[in-house]
C-alpha cells in the first residue's frame, strides 16, 4: 500500500479547490504572465495560467499553501493545460516538460512543508492531467463525422511527456481529470502505463470524468457506468467526477460509482452552477450543505472542489468530511 | 459455481452475468458474412453501411461484430473509418463493438478509435506464445476483452483434450503473464460439423460440450462462444434439419456453459417447437447416442423433402409426362435423359421447331423465372443451358428443313469483348443467361473492332449490342464504339458490362457519345430484365427514364468532382511517405538479372489458389470455404466446387495449362520525379530502363500521405543500394484447345469453369513465385514461414502491384516490363493494342521489398501531374490522357 492508500483508510481525503479562481483574484496583466523570460514571445499569453508556474511561481506556491492551511490533504499541480497539445495554442508546446516539472516541484515543496508541521497528517501532490482541448472520438467538423482533430498516438505522446515531468518533479499521484472524451482518458491511461514501465515505478492513478449536463452523460455520450467500465482496465486509486455541475446535480452520478466501483471514489464539483455572468456564487456554507449527503451516505473517499471553489469552500468541506465513520468502504486488494 | 461476469461498454454499459440470456452478436456488419455489407463497403457507400449497423442495433443486437477482411478493400482504413462513423451515431454507439479481423494491424488500428470497452475477435496461440503475449498485452492496455480461438502452433483444437490443453495454456499465459482479468477472456472452442459420415466426427458436438463444461468448472470466470452454424454443415440445403440442429446445439451448449455466439437468427428454430421425432434424431447425433444416429437423421432428411438432394437417387420424376420430364431436366441441369426425352417429344409433337418452342422454351421460362426471383443461381442456369443446347443439338438435323420459317425470338443481341481486350468469362455468362431466356445471342468473341461489331449488328438486324471489357483501356474503346454507333445513325440499345465498367463511367463518359438507349449492366443476373425492358413494349419509356437517371448521375458526379480538393504535384510530393531506410533496405538479390521459370507444375500451384474470387465469377459471394455452407448459396457453391475439383484433378494430372513465367531482379534508384531508374545489380551506373509512377493528388486528412509506389524505393541522395523486381506469368497456354472441346459439346458450363480455373492458376502462380522470390531468388525474407491462408491474406513482407491496377493504373508500364524481361519470347504472352495480356490467364507486376511498402488506390490526378508525366514518358499529353482517362480529375480538351 502506498502512503496515500494508507491515509484513505483513516479518513476522507480532501482535495484542494480551484486554481483558476484563485489566480483571477490577483488580476494579473499580460506583462505578469510574460515575465522577463517571455517578454518578446510573438503571441499573447494572458490567460495561460499554467505559465505562471514559470513566470510567477510565488503566486502558485501561495495558493497551494492556502489550500493546505484550509485543510486539504491533496494539492493539484498547476498543470491542467500543460500538455504540448494545449500549450500549442500559445506557441509554447516546447515548454510542456518544464511546466510540469516545475509545477510539481512547487506543490511538492508546499506539501512537504505542511507534512513537516503535522506529520500525522501527510499531504500529497496530485499531478493534474487535463483533457487537452482536442477530442479523439468526436468530430469537430459537423460535415465530416469521421474527422478527428487528434489521434490516440498524438495524445499518448503528449501525455507521456506531461506525466514524466510531473513524476520527475515529485508528484505522488497522477490525476486524469475533467474527462469529457473517454478515448482521451484511455490515451492518458495508456501513457501512464508506458511512463510507469519506463521508470519501473508504480504510481497511483486517479481518474475523474465530467458529466456535461442533466442528460447524465459525458460530452462523448457515455453514461456514468459506461465511463467507469471503459477505464477499468488499469488499476486505479480512485474514480470520480468533477466540474460542470454543482454538488447537488452531481450526486446521482457519484452515487452510481459509489455502488459499482472497486476502487476509491472521488468527487470535486463546482461551486454550484455559474450565473448569467459566468461566475460561481455558491457560498462555502451552501456548498458544504450540498456536500453533506455525500459524507452521510458514505459515497466518497476523496472530496474537493472544482471551478469557483476557494480555500473557504475547502475549509467548509473539510469540516463536513472530518467524520471518520463516514468513509466509504472499499476492498483493500483492489488498490 | 463462481461468478462469471463480462462487462463491456459502448455509450451504455453491457453487463453479461450468470443471469443473462445467451448473448447474440450482430453479424451483419461483417464483410465476410454479409454480401450486402461487403458491396456497400466496396462501393465506399458508408452512409448505407452505417444504416446496416443501425438496423442491427434496433433489431436487438447487444454487440456488433465489425469485420473488414476482404482482399479488395483496405481493411484497416475501412475499419477505422467505419468505427469513427458509428461513434457519431448515438443509437449505434450505445452498444459495444467487436473488432473482428484476422489481421492484427486492423485490430490495433480499431482499438485506437473506440472509447468504450470493446471485444477483440480474435487472437490465438497459432503463431506461438510470444506473439500471443504481445497481442494480448496490447489488447489489455486498450482495455478490451478478447476472444481466444482454441488454436495453437500445432493447429486447431479438434478433440476434448486438445481444447482443454490449449485453453488452459492460453488462460495461464493471459492471467499470469499478461495480467488479463479472467472475466475478459472469451474462448471460441471451435464448433465442428457432425453427421458427416466419418467416425472421427461423431464426437464433435459432444467434445465441444464436454470442453465447455470443463471450462465452466475449471476456469469458471471465462466465457464460451462459437459459430453455431458450422455444426450442421452436412445438411446444407435442408433448412429444417439445420435449424433444429442449431437450436438443439445452442440449448445443450448453454446447458454446458456456452454464453455467447454468432448465430444467424433466421437459421434458428425455437427449441420447444422442434418436431419431437426430429429433435430426438438430432440429439442422437449431437450427443452421439446411437451408432446409427447419422443414418437415421439422413433418412429423415431424405424423406422430408425440404432437402433437394437425397442420398438415394429419386427417379420418380421419370414417371411424369414428357414435357414435365424435359422441364425437370432443364431446371435440375440433368443431361442424362435429355436425348431420350427429346426423341419422345419429337415423336409426340411431330415438329422439331414445336419441340423447341413448346416444352423446351416452357422449361427455360421456368428456369428464367426461378433465376429472376433468386431461387436459382448462376451456375445452375448455366447448367440448364447446357441441357437445352444438348437437346437442340439433337434436334438440329430434323430442324434444317423447317429452318426457313425460323421463328423470331424474344430479341437478338450482338455481344463482344471490345478491341484490345481478351477477357470474356463475364460476357460468356451473360450470353448463356440471355440465351436461356429466349434471346438470340450472336457472340463475336474477343478483341472485336468497332466496325465489325456494328456491321454485324446491322447485317443481323440485331435488337441490341452488348459490350464487355475488363481492363481500363477498354473503357475508352467502348466510348469509341458508342461514338461510331452514333455516327452510323444507329438507335438500338447499347449495353455496357465488365469488371472495370460502372454506372458512373457509363453516365459520365459514354452517355455523351451515343444518343440511343444506353444501360450499364452491373451483374449477369440483370441482363435479362434490362434487355427485356429495352426491347419490350415500354422500350422508349424505359430508355428515357434510364437516360434521365444517368444525366442526373453525370451532373452529380461533375459537381462532386469539383468539390474535392487536389494538391499540386509539388505539394503532393512534399506530403510523400518516407519509409524508414535504416532497417528497411532489402538485401541484394541472390540471383540478379532475368530468370525464366518454366519448371513449375499445376500440382505445385494448386495449394496457392485463392478460391473466394473464383466463386465470385459465378455470382456466388462469400468467403471460401465458409460459403460452401452458406444458408443461401451454400448448396450451389458446393456443386460448383465438386465440378471444379473434378476438372482441376484432370488439369493437374496432365499439367494441361503449361505454366510459364519470368522474373527479373535489378538495382533501383528513385529519381526526384516519382520514377525509378532500373539498373544492373552489379553496376548501378548501367541503366536498363525507367519505371514511371504516379502520385495521389487528393488532399488528405492530417495523418495520411500522398502515396506513390516510387516512395518505396530509396532515393538517389540516400546513397543506399536499393532493388526492385518485376515478373510475368501465364497459365493460359493450352487453354484454348480445352475450351474449344467443351464448346463443341455445347458445354458452356465446363468451358467457363476451365477459363475461370486458368485465371486462378495464373494468380496462384504469381503468389507462388512471389514467395519463391522472397525466400530464394531475392532472398530478403529467407526465413519466412507462412501458411497458405497467410499468403492469401498477404501477411508477408513486400508487395507486387500490377500495372493497370489501382496503385499504378498506367498499362503502358507493361511495355517496359516486357522489354526488360523479354516476356513475349520467354513465356509467349503478348500484349494487345490496349495492352491486355494474351493469353488472358496471365499476371504481371513489380516486386517491392521494403517492409513498409503497401497497396493503395491512386485516385484522380490533376493536369499538372499528367503533363509532367507525359514529359517523363516522352509522349504527348493527349496520348497520356487517353491511357489514363478514368484517372483524370478534369475533362481533357480532346475528349471524343
Amino acid at each position: 500500500m502506498t502512503r496515500i492508500q494508507e491515509a484513505a483508510h483513516q479518513r476522507i481525503l480532501v482535495l484542494d479547490g480551484a486554481m483558476g479562481t484563485m489566480i483571477q483574484r490577483h488580476k494579473l496583466t499580460e506583462e505578469d504572465f510574460r515575465g522577463e523570460r517571455f517578454k518578446s514571445h510573438p503571441s499573447p499569453l494572458q490567460g495561460n495560467n499554467d505559465l505562471l508556474t514559470l513566470t510567477r511561481p510565488e503566486i502558485i506556491r501561495e495558493i497551494h499553501d492556502t489550500y493546505f492551511e484550509a485543510g486539504a490533504d491533496i494539492a493539484e499541480t498547476n498543470t491542467f493545460s500543460s500538455t504540448s497539445i494545449a500549450q500549442a495554442d500559445y506557441g509554447l508546446q516546447s515548454l510542456a516538460y518544464e511546466l510540469n516539472l516545475e509545477a510539481a516541484r512547487i506543490a511538492r515543496a508546499s506539501a512537504d512543508a505542511f507534512t513537516l508541521k503535522t506529520p500525522d497528517k501527510p499531504r500529497f501532490v496530485a499531478g493534474s492531467v487535463g483533457p487537452t482541448n482536442k477530442t479523439a472520438s468526436i468530430s469537430p467538423d459537423v460535415n465530416d463525422p469521421a474527422y478527428r482533430g487528434i489521434t490516440f498516438e498524438e495524445l499518448v505522446t503528449a501525455y507521456s511527456e506531461q506525466m514524466t515531468g510531473l513524476l520527475d518533479g515529485g508528484a505522488d499521484v497522477l490525476l486524469i481529470e475533467t474527462v469529457f472524451d473517454t478515448l482521451n482518458a484511455k490515451a492518458a491511461l495508456y501513457a501512464s502505463r508506458e511512463v510507469m514501465n519506463h521508470r519501473a515505478q508504480e504510481v497511483p492513478v486517479m481518474i475523474s470524468g465530467t458529466i456535461t449536463d442533466a442528460s447524465g452523460r459525458t460530452l462523448s455520450g457515455q453514461t456514468a457506468e459506461a465511463f467507469m467500465i471503459s477505464v477499468s482496465h488499469e488499476p486505479l486509486l480512485s474514480i470520480g467526477f468533477n466540474c460542470a455541475l454543482g454538488a447537488e446535480q452531481l450526486l446521482p452520478y457519484v452515487d452510481i460509482l459509489a455502488r459499482k466501483a472497486n476502487c476509491l471514489v472521488s468527487a470535486h464539483p463546482n461551486a454550484g452552477l455559474p450565473n448569467e455572468m459566468g461566475e460561481y456564487d455558491q457560498t462555502p456554507a451552501q456548498m458544504a450543505e450540498q456536500i453533506r449527503p455525500y459524507i452521510q451516505r458514505k459515497l466518497v473517499n476523496i472530496i474537493g472542489g472544482c471551478c469557483g471553489t476557494t480555500p473557504d469552500h475547502i475549509r467548509a468541506i473539510a469540516a463536513e468530511a472530518a467524520d471518520a465513520n463516514a468513509i466509504r468502504m472499499f476492498k483493500t486488494e483492489t488498490l | 459455481m463462481s461468478k462469471r461476469v463480462l462487462t463491456l461498454s459502448g455509450l451504455e454499459p453491457l453487463i453479461i452475468t450468470e443471469e443473462s440470456n445467451f448473448v447474440n452478436i450482430g453479424e451483419r456488419t461483417n464483410v465476410t458474412g454479409s454480401r450486402k455489407f461487403l458491396r456497400l463497403i466496396r462501393e465506399g457507400n458508408f452512409d448505407d453501411a452505417v444504416e446496416v449497423a443501425r438496423e442491427q442495433v434496433e433489431g436487438g443486437a447487444q454487440i456488433i461484430d465489425v469485420n473488414m477482411d476482404e482482399g479488395m478493400i483496405d481493411g484497416k482504413e475501412a475499419m477505422v473509418h467505419f468505427l469513427k462513423l458509428i461513434a457519431a451515431e448515438p443509437e449505434i454507439a450505445r452498444v459495444p463493438v467487436m473488432i473482428d479481423s484476422s489481421k492484427w494491424e486492423i485490430i490495433e488500428a480499431g482499438l485506437k478509435v473506440v472509447q468504450g470497452k470493446c471485444v477483440v475477435n480474435s487472437i490465438s496461440l497459432k503463431e506461438g506464445e510470444e506473439e500471443f503475449k504481445r497481442q494480448a498485452s496490447i489488447i489489455r492496455r486498450f482495455g478490451a476483452a478478447t476472444v481466444v480461438m482454441a488454436f495453437d502452433e500445432k493447429g486447431q483444437a479438434d478433440s476434448f483434450e486438445r481444447r482443454v490443453e490449449i485453453c488452459q495454456r492460453a488462460y495461464r499465459v493471459l492471467t499470469e503473464e499478461v495480467g488479463f482479468a479472467p472475466g475478459d477472456i472469451i474462448f471460441d472452442t471451435n464448433v465442428f460439423p457432425v453427421a458427416t459420415g466419418m467416425d472421427e466426427h461423431r464426437q464433435n458436438a459432444l467434445d465441444f460440450f464436454r470442453a465447455a463444461e470443463w471450462l465452466r468448472t475449471h476456469l469458471p470466470e471465462t466465457h464460451i462462444s462459437g459459430g453455431v452454424s458450422n455444426v450442421s454443415f452436412s445438411f446444407r440445403g435442408n433448412p429444417a434439419v439445420r435449424e433444429a440442429m442449431h437450436s438443439s446445439f445452442l440449448y445443450h451448449g448453454i446447458q454446458h456453459g456456452m454464453n455467447m455466439g454468432i448465430v444467424n437468427p433466421t437459421m434458428l428454430e425455437v427449441y420447444d417447437e422442434i418436431e419431437p421425432e426430429l429433435l430426438e434424431l438430432v440429439e442422437d447425433v449431437l450427443l452421439d447416442r446411437r451408432i446409427d444416429a447419422t443414418e437415421r437423421l439422413l433418412d429423415y432428411a431424405d424423406t422430408n423433402k425440404s432437402s433437394r438432394k437425397g442420398k438415394e437417387r429419386d427417379l420418380t420424376w421419370r414417371e411424369g409426362a414428357v414435357h414435365k420430364r424435359l422441364e425437370y431436366s432443364l431446371v435440375k441441369g440433368i443431361t442424362e435423359f435429355i436425348e431420350e426425352d427429346t426423341r419422345e417429344a419429337l415423336d409426340v409433337i411431330g415438329s422439331p421447331l414445336s419441340v423447341i418452342e413448346g416444352p423446351l422454351m416452357d422449361g427455360m421460362n421456368v428456369v428464367g423465372n426461378l433465376f429472376g426471383t433468386g431461387k436459382m443461381f448462376l451456375p445452375q442456369v448455366v447448367k440448364s443451358a447446357r441441357v437445352m443446347k444438348r437437346s437442340v443439338a439433337w434436334l438440329t438435323p430434323f430442324l434444317e428443313k423447317e429452318q426457313s420459317e425460323a421463328s423470331r425470338k424474344a430479341g437478338k443481341i450482338v455481344l463482344a469483348t471490345v478491341k484490345g481486350d481478351v477477357h470474356d468469362i463475364g460476357k460468356n455468362i451473360v450470353g448463356v443467361v440471355l440465351a436461356c431466356n429466349s434471346f438470340e445471342v450472336i457472340d463475336l468473341g474477343v478483341m472485336v473492332p468497332a466496325n465489325q461489331i456494328i456491321d454485324r449488328a446491322i447485317e443481323e438486324d440485331a435488337d441490341a449490342i452488348g459490350l464487355s471489357g475488363l481492363i481500363t483501356p477498354s473503357l475508352d474503346e467502348m466510348i469509341h464504339v458508342a461514338a461510331e454507333m452514333e455516327r452510323r445513325r444507329m438507335t438500338i440499345p447499347l449495353l455496357i458490362g465488365g469488371a472495370t465498367t460502372s454506372r458512373v463511367h457509363t453516365a459520365v463518359k459514354i452517355l455523351q457519345a451515343y444518343s440511343g438507349p444506353l444501360v450499364h449492366v452491373s451483374d449477369a443476373s440483370l441482363a435479362v430484365p434490362v434487355l427485356s425492358g429495352l426491347t419490350g413494349k415500354q422500350a422508349q419509356a424505359v430508355a428515357g427514364k434510364t437516360r434521365e437517371e444517368y444525366e442526373k448521375l453525370r451532373t452529380q458526379y461533375l459537381e462532386k468532382g469539383s468539390n474535392k480538393t487536389y494538391l499540386s504535384i509539388e505539394d503532393a510530393r512534399a506530403n510523400a511517405f518516407h519509409p524508414k531506410w535504416e532497417a528497411g533496405v532489402p538485401s541484394p538479390p541472390r540471383q540478379p538479372g532475368v530468370t525464366p521459370i518454366d519448371h513449375v507444375t499445376l500440382r505445385e500451384l494448386e495449394p496457392y489458389i485463392d478460391w473466394t474470387p473464383y466463386f465470385k465469377t459465378w455470382g456466388l459471394h462469400g468467403k471460401f470455404p465458409d460459403l460452401l455452407e452458406d444458408a443461401v448459396v451454400g448448396e450451389e457453391a458446393t456443386n460448383v466446387w465438386h465440378d471444379t475439383q473434378e476438372m482441376l484433378r484432370e488439369f493437374v494430372a496432365s499439367n494441361m495449362l503449361q505454366p510459364k513465367g519470368v522474373i527479373g531482379l535489378f538495382g533501383a534508384v528513385k529519381t526526384a520525379d516519382d520514377s525509378v531508374r532500373v539498373t544492373e545489380v552489379s553496376n548501378s551506373d548501367h541503366t536498363l530502363a525507367h519505371f514511371h509512377f504516379l502520385r495521389q493528388q487528393q488532399k488528405k486528412h492530417s495523418k495520411a500521405y500522398n502515396h506513390s509506389l516510387a516512395d518505396f524505393i530509396a532515393p538517389e541522395k540516400s546513397g543506399l543500394a536499393d532493388h526492385i523486381g518485376c515478373f510475368a506469368v501465364t497459365s493460359g497456354h493450352g487453354l484454348e484447345s480445352i475450351v474449344k472441346r467443351y464448346e463443341a459439346q455445347g458445354d458452356d458450363y465446363r468451358s467457363i469453369i476451365a477459363k475461370a480455373l486458368a485465371d486462378r492458376f495464373a494468380e496462384a502462380f504469381a503468389e507462388y513465385l512471389h514467395e519463391k522470390v522472397r525466400k530464394l531468388y531475392w532472398g530478403y525474407a529467407a526465413d519466412e514461414t507462412l501458411s497458405n491462408e497467410d499468403l492469401i491474406r498477404e501477411a508477408y513482407r513486400g508487395i507486387r502491384p500490377a500495372p493497370g491496377y489501382p496503385a499504378c493504373p498506367d498499362h503502358l508500364e507493361k511495355e517496359t516490363i516486357w522489354k526488360l524481361l523479354n516476356v513475349e519470347e520467354v513465356c509467349g504472352i503478348s500484349l494487345t493494342e490496349s495492352l491486355a495480356m494474351y493469353p488472358a490467364a496471365s499476371v504481371s507486376g513489380y516486386y517491392f521489398a521494403h517492409p513498409e511498402s503497401r497497396y493503395f488506390g491512386l485516385g484522380k490526378i490533376a493536369r499538372d501531374q499528367v503533363e509532367e508525366y507525359a514529359l517523363r514518358r516522352g509522349l504527348n499529353t493527349e496520348e497520356i490522357e487517353r491511357w489514363l482517362s478514368s484517372q483524370l480529375n478534369y475533362e481533357p480538351k480532346t475528349f471524343a
